[in-house]
């Protein structure tokens, strides 16, 4: 790979417990994300990827080993700062959609905005541009619950973009869903990958999901088996 | 980003506004106790302080008899004369006017209308040490007083219940069998000391004497005290004279009262301040109640908002602003309580004032207080929760169900 990659695991293990009770979930990960890639995680539950993610996404850190992060070393930064971190340059889209009940889709698309201090005005012009790039312009005063579960992962999809991450981490964005939405979904990220270049980070157990990756990274046992490079288009 | 905190935390107590309103139902109470209290409490101590004023500053009164009544046992102390009245104005220092009292009751008749009044016979030094002016007309001449003629001074109530409106001084009517003209008409003054003390009529001494009670004793002296005098010394004067002139020596009780209206005020003034205190403290203990359920609620809400919370953290906000987030919720909360008792205060004791009879006092200083005492609160109550709220885990915070 030609530039650095923006994402880099290096020994990274993660051991949750202490003394006899301890439970070692990862047992040194190597890994290199480069940027604008598609990647898909899979792996049986346990196998270490959920800790991985979390890893990834800043939410926690190795108990041993490096995570390099656009050249930053995450392990060495403060709870605080990861969160600062996060607000600039990562998006998160989970499994349960983790909309804030009874907010309608625009305030939950302005909320990381708001926590960046952007102005109304800014934050509405944002937060409707980025419902309209998954689709869902008209139903911005839609809360939740008046919502289906592909749209409401769509809002989620939608407030994860609204401040142009660089990395997008998805948590089994399909796994709630029936397979024909799980596909327009997918569409979606792969059209922002795609065109955006947002580097996608993708939690499946789905094989049909994960062929829509370009890169493929198998967790067994809290270790990296295999990554296979260039599998989709 | 101050601001934006406060948008997120007035958006949140909208979404919940049946539990909002429940959570700061405590605060709403405590503090439209504590204003109810201190507003009523501050009414009843500037109406007795009224009262206390309207029955003339720096008076002594001066009874026969220990206590208030004629005193119980022993044989019945003798009634004053005017021989005493003329003693204590000629003999004691620091006396503006010395105005001896009689009095009989009875009803008083003009033509159709009728109305059972009291009947004061006393000297011109009355109205010097009652300061109390007249609304028209004049008071007694000094002949008048030396022959004890029928004319009289009436008061307001009498006044409306006998003329009705028209006009009264050069009127005549009838109290008892004794006829008497209407000379002067006195200002209003209201209530004091639990009597309408406008229901009055006021005639010569020797009138009242001689009319009403066929004798000549004198059943109470008011000695007005020269405001550049101590009331306590020309009291004592008073009781070193009155206890000559009536041959009591020794260790001998004295067989008249003397009374200090100074003192009675400072009495009355001081145990209402303390009932203002008691209930005010007890309105704020509820105060305290109320913050506590604040706490309360904010901690379930904590909990039921966890995965909000990781949601929050997870999107990148630090621990401060979650900290801010929930803290400002519940000063925005206990301010709007506050707020609400205020209100409910105001009506309350423009509704009760009249009832208890006590003035409307706004005090703004208690209303002020009260309101940031209901902010500190939210600030008090609220800072638990909100810690507990930002050290959430955000990967926990996120799998809670």
């Amino acid at each position: 790979m030609a530039s650095e990659p923006i994402i880099a695991l290096r020994g990274v293990t993660k051991t949750f417990g202490s003394g006899p009770a301890a439970f070692q979930a990862l047992k040194g990960i190597d890994l290199d994300v480069a940027e604008s890639d598609f990647v898909a995680v899979m792996g049986a539950s346990g196998s270490g990827k959920s800790t991985t993610m979390n890893i990834l996404g800043c939410l926690d850190v190795p108990t041993a080993g490096s995570y390099r992060f656009k050249g930053v070393q995450v392990e060495r930064l403060d709870r605080d700062q990861r969160a600062l971190l996060r607000r600039r340059y990562l998006g998160f889209v989970f499994q349960g959609f983790n909309l804030l009940a009874r907010t309608d889709a625009l305030e939950n698309v302005e909320l990381p905005l708001l926590y960046r201090g952007e102005e109304k005005a800014a934050r509405r012009t944002a937060a409707m541009a980025a419902l309209a790039k998954v689709g869902l312009a008209d139903w911005w005063d839609h809360t939740p619950a008046e919502l289906s579960g592909g749209q409401q992962q769509r809002v989620a999809i939608a407030r994860a973009l609204v401040t142009n991450p660089d990395v997008l981490l998805a948590d089994e964005p399909t796994g709630n869903l029936d397979s024909t939405t799980s596909l327009e979904i997918m569409d979606l990220l792969t059209g922002l990958n795609r065109d955006l270049g947002i580097t996608i980070l993708m939690v499946t157990h789905e094989p049909s999901m994960a062929a829509f990756a370009r890169t493929l990274v198998h967790f067994k046992d809290g270790l990296v088996e295999k990554v296979e490079e260039g599998v989709a288009a | 980003m101050f601001l934006t905190t406060i948008v997120l935390a007035i958006r949140e107590i909208r979404r919940h506004l049946l539990r909002s309103f429940l959570t700061i139902l405590g605060i709403v109470i405590g503090v439209a106790a504590v204003v109810t209290m201190v507003t009523l409490g501050n009414g009843a101590t500037a109406a007795v302080q009224k009262q206390i004023s309207s029955l003339g500053a720096n008076i002594l009164q001066i009874r026969p008899g220990q206590g208030f009544g004629r005193g119980g046992g022993g044989p019945q102390a003798p009634d004053f004369d005017m021989a005493d009245v003329e003693a204590i104005q000629e003999q004691v220092a620091g006396v503006k006017a010395v105005a001896p009292q009689a009095q009989a009751s009875g009803v008083a008749v003009r033509n159709a209308a009728n109305w059972s009044t009291t009947v004061n016979g006393t000297t011109s030094a009355f109205f010097t040490a009652q300061q109390w002016t007249l609304s028209g007309g004049r008071i007694f001449t000094p002949a008048e007083e030396q022959a004890g003629k029928a004319v009289c001074i009436i008061g307001s109530t009498v006044q409306q219940n006998l003329f009705r409106g028209e006009q009264a001084v050069g009127e005549r009517f009838r109290i008892r069998d004794v006829s008497c003209e209407v000379i002067g008409t006195l200002t209003a003054r209201g209530q004091g000391a639990g009597a309408d003390q406008d229901d009055t009529v006021i005639m010569p001494i020797k009138a009242v004497q001689r009319r009403f009670s066929g004798n000549r004793n004198i059943r109470n002296i008011m000695v007005a005290v020269d405001d550049s005098y101590e009331s306590a010394s020309v009291q004592s004067a008073i009781q070193a004279l009155l206890r000559e002139r009536r041959k009591i020596t020794g260790a001998k009780q004295d067989d008249f009262n003397i009374f200090d209206t100074a003192q009675i005020s400072e009495t009355l003034q001081g145990s209402t301040r303390i009932m203002t205190a008691v209930m005010g403290a007890v309105a704020a203990v509820s105060l305290l109640v109320g913050g506590i359920g604040i706490m309360n609620i904010m901690l379930v809400s904590v909990t039921e908002r966890t995965r909000e919370i990781g949601i929050r953290l997870a999107i990148g906000a630090v621990a401060r602003e979650v900290l801010l987030q929930f803290l400002v919720e519940a000063v925005v909360l206990a301010s709007l309580g506050g707020l609400i008792g205020l209100l409910l205060a105001l009506v309350a004791t423009i509704l009760l004032a009249p009832v208890i009879q006590v003035p409307f006092l706004f005090d703004p200083r208690i209303n002020l207080i009260a309101f940031a005492f209901s902010a500190a609160i939210g600030i008090v109550f609220g800072y638990f929760p909100a810690r507990r709220a930002a050290s959430l885990n955000p990967i926990d915070a996120l799998r809670h169900e």
